[in-house]
């Protein structure tokens, strides 16, 4: 059975249909890569698979259920922008998070915050932008889940830590677990993606593996992406 | 193991050449247990089932073979092993002399020059 399955999926906000007919399915043990440009509708896909938003038709299933209060217990989801409390210290997020997840590893949380240099005595709002988004990922990828979402987990961050957040997804996801990256920083992140989801205004464009596509178009993911979403 | 990748040519193609090399330099010996494939992809930092479709042309090859429920191992067969080195080398000469053709040096002259580079012993 499919991790996550999306049949005739469309989201209209009044007149505006930011999601149209999207078909895809996502299988168990990949990263894949959730390709578009900006407001191409990545984002509102992503919420409606949390259950954050509601489809105006069509149907997704998670591990053939409908989403819902199971369906957030098995996806730990990385949003855009923070939603934390940024008068808290990083020790009192992840006590919450404690208290919130059962599937909430503290120990791998306070051990990659370690490799990464961050204080967890300090407050979130005395920490920059860069660095409240690497306390996000850790918490995110800190949780035993089976289903990783991540949006734009790159966006803030310099490309030198770029690369430990790389190997944090690929050390940090059980076998079996799949994770969801969407991203415009293509070049960054390719080499780690099974598969390439391209969205443009609303829609799926293609689907496939990305050594597949390397081959058949004869170029990185990025060229490819570039080339065929040219302004 | 350290590997750079280009983003340009698929992933696994790059990770058998580059396993290739190990393989028939002696880095990784005759006969030798692989990782896992889990701990190779860490190590090289891909994604494990990059790897594992490595892995796959490799054995398809016949540098690696897999014994049930003990893991991958280098194969034991020299012959092989040195049938591949020298197809590693002939496709690095051949690269080499079209590049220095490039420059205008003809066979004879490139060979000359690399007589005179290397210090005749």
């Amino acid at each position: 059975m499919e991790l996550v399955k999306c049949t005739d999926v469309n989201k209209k906000f009044g007149k505006k249909h930011v999601l149209k007919n999207v078909n895809l399915t996502i299988p168990r043990g990949k990263i894949v890569g959730l390709l578009g440009k900006n407001g191409t509708g990545k984002s509102t896909l992503i919420k409606l698979i949390n259950d954050m938003l509601t489809p105006t038709s069509g149907e997704i299933l998670i591990n053939g259920e409908h989403v819902g209060v199971e369906s957030k217990k098995i996806i730990s989801y990385l949003p855009e922008r923070t939603y934390l409390d940024k008068t808290n210290t990083v020790d009192k997020v992840i006590e919450y998070f404690e208290d919130f997840y059962e599937n909430f590893d503290s120990v791998k949380a306070r051990k990659l915050l370690k490799d990464l240099e961050l204080d967890t005595k300090q407050k979130l709002a005395k920490m920059s932008k860069g660095m409240q988004e690497k306390v996000q990922l850790v918490l995110a990828m800190s949780r035993k889940a089976d289903l990783y979402i991540l949006d734009e987990p790159l966006g803030g961050v310099d490309p030198a830590t770029r690369d430990y957040i790389l190997d944090t997804i690929l050390t940090n996801f059980n076998e079996g677990a799949s994770v969801v990256i969407s991203t415009h920083l293509i070049a960054d992140i390719e080499r780690i993606l099974d598969e390439v989801i391209f969205i443009d205004k609303g829609e799926i464009i293609l689907q496939s593996n990305s050594d597949e596509l390397r081959k058949k178009e004869n170029g990185s993911i990025d060229e490819i992406f570039r080339r065929m979403f040219k302004c | 193991m350290k590997f750079e990748f280009d983003n340009n040519i698929p992933i696994y193609i790059q990770l058998v050449e580059q396993l290739k090399i190990y393989i028939v330099s002696g880095k990784i010996k005759l006969g030798e247990r692989l990782l896992s494939v889990r701990d190779l992809a860490l190590q090289t930092k891909v994604n494990p089932n990059t790897m594992q479709k490595a892995l796959m042309e490799l054995e398809a090859l016949g540098l690696i073979y897999t014994e049930r429920t003990n893991g991958k191992f280098v194969t034991n067969d020299q012959k092989l092993i040195d049938k591949y080195r020298k197809e590693c080398a002939d496709e690095l000469s051949n690269k080499y002399f079209i590049s220095m053709e490039s420059l205008g040096f003809d066979k004879i002259e490139v060979m000359e020059y690399l007589k005179n580079l290397g210090g005749d012993k």
